[in-house]
């Protein structure tokens, strides 16, 4: 026994207890459902424009979506990456009074943009029971509701730990990681109403 | 190539605080609040092998029913509702949560030489989630509401026109439940692959059985959305009225079958991959050397899991597609012949170099090799049009799956159970009763499925619950029933020498096989803290490679749950992380998910008010409970954030 405890040893006492960024297990974790939910958003527009090959009009008796609130989100969309960069900036900081900032103004840009998208659904200009088309648009649409809502509910979360002495160590991490997961929601709303908005009009 | 010790103890007093601060629960409470990885991947094992009964029950009473030409055992209503429940069982229920969660959560930690799986409270969740759909899909037969358009369920069969009721609706849900918890245990196993491996692990030394399960865990993230999106699309269109696959506003019923077998073709990889880790990982312990072509091999792996993406046509060459994308598919189909033969010729290549010795694994590993070669050749012919075309929705792909399925994955499985049950149990499976165990399943299997390839050129068409005399089937199908009933006796070997083992079985001490990867560098079965000092590593066979005075990582806590993250490509330590204790919120969250998502079956408005009780375990789950006993360390170093 006392020769092996004689074994060479690799200490690791020394090392930090939290890492930041693409060091982080959290963050790589973040990758992976943005991975998944990436394949589901990618195979219902691949069957958006599948079912578009199965017909000769598209939309078929209906008007595309109007244009003006799916631009107008989209821009709200962008601004709204200026908290979330924020936030991710001033996290590692651990000052609790900017994280709380940051969080609330994205928060308030969430609840923006879902509002927003409540007037996108109500102009749509179809419904889903009424062809393949209008259940191609509102299941890509409900995707990326159900995103923005647990993005939202996420962000609140975490706010409401900002408010307590426990966002310290981890909690930091994962303002930084919600931070990149809305860069996604942003992305996949992108893409999104480019598909629902461009392609009814010029495929 | 020096065989090193096993890994050994430090002093008694550090080993009491590792043992308090990885303590797992006990009582009934206990044991739902339970996330250690050791656990959880026991009972996947457990619960899946269950499954795999159940599956073989119905399978057996659809042979009894067509043992001979009109029997009258079973009516065509509820032969179809066991055909389509049994393909549903052995596919979601057995195969993938056996074969990647159950081996992988098991055994992904202890071959990296850590203490617990990656986010292991998401993994215990995978669990539950993953026993609820089953019990979905069972509860629904018992009650005369079992799935009966076949396990892929393609519409229109599927559909509201054509099966009313309930059916269909409970087939796709519990396809939600199963690939939920396969996502859940796919992020937990490929964290712990690219973050958690011992220091010296590097890629190029990671176990050929890491390489598979990183690979399979890759391809679970991007083939299961597929099925969740296209069982999701089905019940929609059965419950909101959406309208994907109605012809008449649009639709398109081939839509279900691209996204199907998006996922579909995947899914055998999913299940065939870590089928041949376990032959790459016993062939070089049983033939006492290192494998033979370890990056040939590795190459494979990966090539068939990207290959895996590029076939799912071949399962729809009857639908009338153009020639062109038939041309293509045939060829991609022909293409994974190359790496799966370069595995082959590897594992030919370890055995003929080494010094076989011929236990009980390996019998199975062998069993391995013929089976499994069959189903590959019969693979060959039907990736060929013409002949697809002409044996299409008859027996003989009955056949070829099986001998694919059940070569790839039972095989295996039953390699791995008699090579890692010592471990697991920490004591030896009889070798005698393994040897009955094997031959008479290996013989009944043959009689069984070897038949059917004449059964379908004979024209027998799959899935029908009866023939007439005048068709001249009766005898083969009498010999493949005939089949089952070997089969069934083996299993029943194997109970017995299971539950002899856990009584009485001799003890199998941490290396009984003497194993060069790291799960064998722990007592058996593993303490729950796994190694009482991690392991660093020196080549790709640990403990062969290992020098004598291989290093030992010290350091990391010893009264908190904590293990170490390196880096994903050469292993280099970079910090530690405290792991998730136990707790009783994946519990409750998963109970909060199924009713939301058994609601949906009945009103839409179920996934929304069930959305609820969803968050607020969610938020109990995740919301920080006290300080991190790491916060004071922290506090003394006066990093940044503690200000």
């Amino acid at each position: 026994m006392d020769a092996l405890r004689e074994r060479p040893v690799l200490d690791v006492s020394g090392l930090p207890t939290v890492a930041f960024g693409r060091s982080n297990t959290t963050w790589l974790a973040n990758v992976f459902y943005m991975m998944i939910e990436g394949t589901m958003f990618a195979l219902l527009i691949a069957s958006y424009f599948y079912l578009r090959t199965r017909t000769s009009n598209w939309p078929p008796a209906n008007l595309p979506p109007t244009l003006s609130w799916g631009v107008i989100n989209g821009i709200v969309f962008l601004v709204s990456l200026v908290p979330a960069r924020y936030a991710q900036k001033v996290a590692p900081t651990g000052d609790r009074a900017k994280i709380r900032f940051a969080l609330m103004g994205l928060a308030a840009f969430a609840v923006l943009n879902m509002v927003l998208r409540g007037f996108e659904l109500a102009n749509l200009n179809c419904r889903w029971y009424e062809s393949a088309y209008g259940s191609a648009v509102w299941s890509i649409m409900g995707l990326h509701c159900g995103h923005l809502i647990t993005e939202f509910v996420e962000t609140v979360v975490i706010l409401a730990v900002a408010f307590t002495d426990k966002m310290e160590g981890t909690r930091l991490v994962d303002v930084a990681i919600n931070s990149d997961y809305w860069y996604f929601v942003v992305a996949s709303a992108l893409v999104s109403d480019f598909v629902v908005y461009g392609a009814a009009r010029f495929l | 190539m020096a065989l090193s010790e096993p890994i050994v103890i430090p002093q008694a007093s550090d080993l009491e605080r590792l043992a308090r601060a990885w303590a797992q629960p006990r009582g009934f409470w206990g044991w739902f609040m339970n996330v250690h990885h050791t656990a959880i991947g026991v009972r996947f094992m457990v619960t899946s092998f269950i499954f795999l009964l159940l599956g073989g029950i119905l399978a057996a009473l659809m042979r009894w029913q067509l043992a001979r030409p009109e029997h009258g055992v079973l009516g065509p209503d509820l032969y179809n509702q066991i055909f389509t429940i049994h393909g549903s069982t052995m596919i979601f229920l057995f195969a993938v949560p056996m074969m990647f969660q159950g081996f992988g959560v098991y055994l992904v930690p202890l071959l990296c030489g850590t203490r617990n799986i990656a986010f292991p409270r998401l993994n215990a969740f995978s669990y539950y989630i993953y026993v609820v759909g089953g019990l979905l899909l069972w509860v629904g037969l018992l009650v005369k509401t079992g799935a009966d358009a076949g396990w892929f369920s393609y519409v229109p069969l599927s559909g509201p026109e054509f099966t009313p009721g309930k059916r269909s609706d409970f087939w796709a849900q519990m396809i939600t439940f199963t690939e939920v918890s396969a996502l859940g245990v796919a992020i937990s196993i490929a964290a712990t692959i690219l973050r958690h491996r011992a220091p010296g692990m590097t890629l190029n030394r990671m176990p050929v059985i890491l390489w598979e399960k990183l690979t399979v865990a890759i391809m679970v993230i991007f083939a299961m959305p597929a099925v969740m999106v296209v069982s999701s699309m089905l019940l929609m269109d059965r419950t909101i009225n959406t309208q994907f696959f109605n012809p008449a506003v649009g639709g398109d019923v081939l839509l279900y079958q691209h996204l199907f077998w998006f996922f579909g073709h995947p899914e055998v990889y999913i299940i065939f991959l870590p089928g041949t880790a376990i032959i790459s990982t016993l062939v070089p312990v049983f033939s006492r050397r290192h494998i033979y072509g370890y990056i040939p091999i590795v190459c494979s792996v990966v090539a068939t899991g990207f290959l895996g993406f590029g076939v799912w046509v071949h399962h729809m060459f009857a639908t009338g597609l153009p020639q062109i994308s038939e041309s293509f598919f045939t060829a991609a189909s022909l293409m994974i012949v190359i790496p799966t033969a370069t595995q082959f010729f590897c594992w030919i290549a370890t055995i003929w170099h080494g010094r076989l010795q011929l236990r009980l694994p390996m019998l199975w590993v062998f069993g391995f090799f013929f089976v499994f070669l069959i189903g590959g050749l019969s693979g060959v012919m039907l990736a060929s049009v013409p002949v697809d075309w002409q044996v299409h929705d008859s027996f003989f792909v009955v056949a070829h799956f099986h001998y694919v399925l059940i070569g790839g994955a039972l095989f295996p499985m039953f390699a791995g159970l008699y090579h890692w049950i010592p471990k697991i149990t920490g004591r030896m499976m009889n070798e005698g009763l393994g040897k009955v165990h094997f031959w008479l399943f290996f013989i009944g299997f043959n009689m069984t499925f070897f038949t059917m390839h004449f059964l379908g050129l004979r024209g027998m068409p799959r899935r029908v619950y009866t023939y007439t005399p005048e068709m001249h089937w009766g005898a083969l199908n009498t010999l493949a029933t005939t089949g089952v009933g070997f089969m069934a006796a083996g299993i029943i070997v194997f109970l017995v020498n299971f539950f002899d083992n856990k009584a009485s079985g001799r003890l199998a001490g941490p290396n009984p096989w003497s194993g060069g990867s790291l799960e064998w560098a722990t007592a058996s079965p593993p303490p729950p803290y796994n190694f009482a000092e991690l392991p660093t590593v020196n080549g790709r066979e640990a403990l062969w490679d290992a020098e004598p005075n291989q290093p030992i990582v010290r350091g990391l806590r010893e009264d908190i749950p904590e293990v170490l993250v390196t880096h994903s490509l050469d292993s280099d330590p970079e910090y530690r992380e405290e792991s998730p204790g136990p707790s009783i919120w994946p519990f409750l969250t998963s109970i909060a998910v199924s009713i939301a998502f058994i609601w949906s079956i009945f009103s839409p408005w179920g996934i929304a008010y069930g959305a609820i009780p969803v968050v607020i375990t969610l938020i109990a789950w995740l919301w920080p409970r006290g300080h991190s006993p790491a916060r004071r360390e922290l506090e003394r170093r006066e990093e940044p954030w503690t200000r």
